[in-house]
C-alpha cells in the first residue's frame, strides 16, 4: 500500500483514465488457439436437454407414482405428494393429498418453482448460463457478445446491479426452501424401503438413495450455505461448531459444487424417468435385492 | 505433445509473433529463432531482444513468477511470460505474444497499469481497534487463514486484465474495482481485527454487483487464488446481509446491531482521502463494524 505522509495528504492520486489506446489487435480478434467454444457448447446442450426433459416431465401429470406396483416410489418432480395419484404413499399418511381431485394442473408445476428458482439463482448455474447463453463472456479473453462491434447490441453492461438480475440476491431464500426439499427427498428415499408391510430394497430404492445423497451434496455445498453456516463471521475461532461445519462440510462440498450441480441434475431426471418407465410398462419389473 | 517437442527442440525453429507498437498503432512482427531446451516464453523474448530486436520493450523483474511484471497474453491467454514453459505450447504453429489488452499501451509488450493503483488508493486501509494501555493485538490462525490466501497476490493484474466487465466495457473502469481489489476488500472485510464495515462501499462504489461470477479471474491467476469462490462470492453474500436481506435487517433491529456503514463514510477512510479519514476519526466513526464493534 502507498505510504502517505499525514502532513501532506496524498496529492498524486493517479486518476482513472478512460478510453486510452490499448495495445495488441482489437479485442474482437480472438487470439486463443484452443477450442474454447467446447465448454459453452456442452453447457448449452446439457441445460437445453434438461429443460426439454423437465418440461415434458412436469406436464406429464401421471406415471409418477409406483404405488400400484407395490413400490412406494414417488418421482422427485412430484414430491411432496400433492395429488390423489400418490395418496397411498405411506410416508405421507397423515398429511395426504393437499389438492382435491378437481385439481387439473400438474402438481409438478407448483413444486418445481422451488428447485428451479434455487438452480436459476445458484452461483454456479449463473456462471454457466451467463457464459454459455448470454455469451458474457463466452470464454475468458473472448469478447462479450456485442461488445466487440462498435455498434454492439449491448451498449452498456450492468451485470447484476439492476432488475431483473438484482433478484439473484435472494438466492439464500431458495436455499432455505432447498433444505426443506432435500429433507423431503430424503424421506422419499427412506419410504422407498417400504415394500407393502415389510422392509425391502429394490433398484428403485438405490436410485432414490443416490438421488437424496446428491441433492444434499449439492445443497450443502451452496455458497449461501457456506456463508450462513460460518463464512459470514470474522471470528470463526469463537464458534467451534460453526467453524467445523464451515470447514469440513460446506467448504469441502463447495469445491465440488459444479460437479454436484450436474450430477444431481442428471440423476433427478433419471430418477423421474425410471419411475415413468416402471409405471408406464416400458420396463415390467423393478429388481428386488432383498 | 510436450515431451516430443522438448526432445527435438534443439533442431526446431520457433516462430514468434510479438506485438510491436505504441498508442499510434502497431502490428505483430514475426521472429524466427532456434528453439532451446527448457525455456520459458520470457527467455525466448529476451533472446529475440538480444539478437534481433534491441528496441523491443518488455517488462520483467524476477523471472520467478513473484514480481508480477511480465504479464502478457500468450496465444491469446493471459499469463506470466516467465511462468509459461515453451514445452506447453505447440511450436508447430507461430506463437503470439501480445500485451495485456485490457490496459492502455505504452510500447510493445508494456502496458500502463496505473488504473489499478488508482483503485488501490480508494480502498480504505486496515482500521485497527482502539487498544487499552498494555493491550496487544491477538488473532487466531483460523481467523486469518482466509485473508492469507489473498496475501499471495503478486499484483500481476492478469485478473484485472481478463475481467470482461472492464476489458469489454471500458466505461465501467469508473465504477468497478476489479477482482484483485475485491480480494483486497474481502481480506479486510474478513479480518478479525478490522473495525470498518466495507460492505456497502464494495457494492455501491466498487461495483461488486457488476461481477457476474464467470470466474475468468480465477482461471488466470498465477498464484492460484480462488478469487471468485473465496473472495467475491463471500463478499457478495455479505453485501446481501447489508443491503438485500430483510431477515438480516430485522435481526439488526431486534438485536440492536448497528446499521451497515454507508458507502460514503467507509470511503472516507481511503488513503486517498487522508484528511477526511482524520476527520472521521475525530467524529468517532471508527469502530462501527457490526461484528467487531463490541470487542
Ligand atoms: S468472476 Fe467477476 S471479477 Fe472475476 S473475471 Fe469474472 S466478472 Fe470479473
Ligand atoms: S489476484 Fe492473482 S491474477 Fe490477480 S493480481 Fe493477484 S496474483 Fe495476479
Ligand atoms: S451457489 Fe449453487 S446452490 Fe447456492
Ligand atoms: S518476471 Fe517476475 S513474475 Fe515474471
Amino acid at each position: 500500500m502507498t505510504v502517505v505522509d499525514p502532513a501532506k495528504p496524498n496529492m498524486s492520486v493517479t486518476a482513472v483514465q478512460i478510453g486510452k489506446v490499448r495495445g495488441g489487435p482489437p479485442l474482437s480478434k480472438v487470439l486463443r488457439r484452443d477450442r474454447w467454444w467446447i465448454q459453452p457448447a456442452l453447457i448449452v446442450t446439457g441445460l437445453t436437454l434438461f429443460a426439454i426433459y423437465a418440461t415434458w416431465a412436469a406436464f406429464r401429470n401421471g406415471h409418477y407414482y409406483a404405488g400400484s406396483l407395490g413400490r412406494d416410489y414417488l418421482s422427485p418432480f412430484y414430491s411432496p405428494c400433492l395429488a390423489h395419484i400418490c395418496s397411498t404413499k405411506g410416508g405421507y399418511s397423515g398429511w395426504g393429498p393437499i389438492l382435491g381431485s378437481w385439481w387439473a394442473i400438474s402438481p409438478a408445476l407448483l413444486i418445481l418453482i422451488f428447485p428451479l428458482g434455487f438452480r436459476m439463482t445458484c452461483y454456479y448455474y449463473r456462471k454457466s448460463y451467463y457464459r454459455s447463453f448470454w455469451l458474457s463472456p463466452p470464454a475468458c479473453a473472448v469478447p462479450d457478445a456485442g461488445s466487440a462491434k462498435p455498434n454492439g447490441r449491448r451498449k452498456r453492461y450492468t451485470g447484476e446491479t439492476r432488475f431483473p438480475l438484482l433478484i439473484q440476491n435472494i438466492h439464500r431464500y431458495f436455499w432455505y426452501a432447498a433444505v426443506a426439499f432435500a429433507g423431503i427427498l430424503t424421506w422419499d428415499a427412506i419410504a422407498a424401503f417400504r415394500f407393502g408391510n415389510s422392509i425391502g430394497m429394490g433398484l428403485g430404492t438405490l436410485i432414490f438413495v443416490i438421488n437424496a445423497a446428491l441433492i444434499w451434496a449439492y445443497t450443502l455445498g451452496c455458497h449461501s450455505c457456506r456463508h450462513l453456516c460460518g463464512g459470514g463471521t470474522n471470528r470463526l475461532s469463537e464458534h467451534a461448531s460453526r467453524y467445523w461445519i464451515w470447514k469440513n462440510i460446506a467448504s469441502k462440498l463447495n469445491e465440488k459444487h459444479q460437479l454436484f450441480a450436474w450430477l444431481s441434475l442428471v440423476w433427478i431426471a433419471f430418477t423421474d424417468f425410471y419411475i415413468y418407465m416402471l409405471t408406464s410398462g416400458i420396463i415390467h419389473h423393478d429388481p428386488r435385492f432383498f | 505433445m510436450s515431451t516430443e517437442t522438448a526432445t527435438v527442440a534443439g533442431q526446431r525453429t520457433l516462430k514468434m509473433r510479438l506485438w510491436r507498437g505504441d498508442e499510434s498503432g502497431g502490428d505483430f512482427a514475426t521472429y524466427e529463432i532456434p528453439a532451446q531446451e527448457g525455456e520459458v516464453v520470457l527467455d525466448v523474448v529476451h533472446r529475440i531482444q538480444a539478437e534481433e530486436a534491441p528496441d523491443l520493450a518488455v517488462r520483467w523483474n524476477c523471472k520467478a513468477g513473484k514480481c508480477g511484471s511480465c504479464s502478457a497474453e500468450i496465444n491469446g491467454r493471459p499469463a506470466l511470460m516467465c511462468m509459461t514453459r515453451m514445452s506447453t505450447l505447440n511450436i508447430d504453429e507461430p506463437i503470439t505474444v501480445s500485451p495485456m489488452r485490457g490496459f492502455p499501451i505504452i510500447r510493445d509488450l508494456v502496458t500502463d497499469v496505473s488504473f489499478n493503483y488508482a483503485v488501490a488508493r480508494r480502498i480504505p486501509a486496515f482500521q485497527p481497534p482502539k487498544l487499552a494501555e498494555g493491550e496487544v493485538f491477538r488473532m487466531q490462525q483460523v481467523d486469518v487463514d482466509r485473508s492469507q490466501e489473498f496475501r499471495k497476490c503478486i499484483e500481476c493484474f492478469l485478473c484485472q486484465n481478463v475481467c470482461h466487465v472492464i476489458r469489454d466495457h471500458e466505461d465501467n473502469k469508473e465504477s468497478f474495482a476489479g477482482p484483485r481489489f475485491f480480494a483486497r476488500l474481502a481480506e479486510l472485510e474478513m479480518h478479525p481485527l478490522d473495525t470498518l464495515d466495507r460492505r456497502r462501499l464494495s457494492s455501491e462504489q466498487f461495483g461488486l454487483g457488476l461481477c457476474n461470477i464467470t470466474k475468468c479471474c480465477t482461471e488466470v491467476c498465477p498464484e492460484g487464488i480462488h478469487i471468485t469462490d473465496n473472495a467475491i462470492i463471500p463478499l457478495k453474500e455479505r453485501v446481501v446481509d447489508a443491503r438485500f436481506d430483510p431477515v438480516a435487517w430485522l435481526g439488526r433491529k431486534i438485536t440492536g446491531k448497528p446499521d451497515p456503514t454507508p458507502a460514503a463514510v467507509a470511503a472516507s477512510f481511503a488513503p486517498e482521502t487522508l484528511e477526511q479519514q482524520q476527520a472521521a476519526r475525530a467524529l468517532g466513526k471508527v469502530g462501527s463494524h457490526p461484528q467487531t464493534s463490541g470487542a
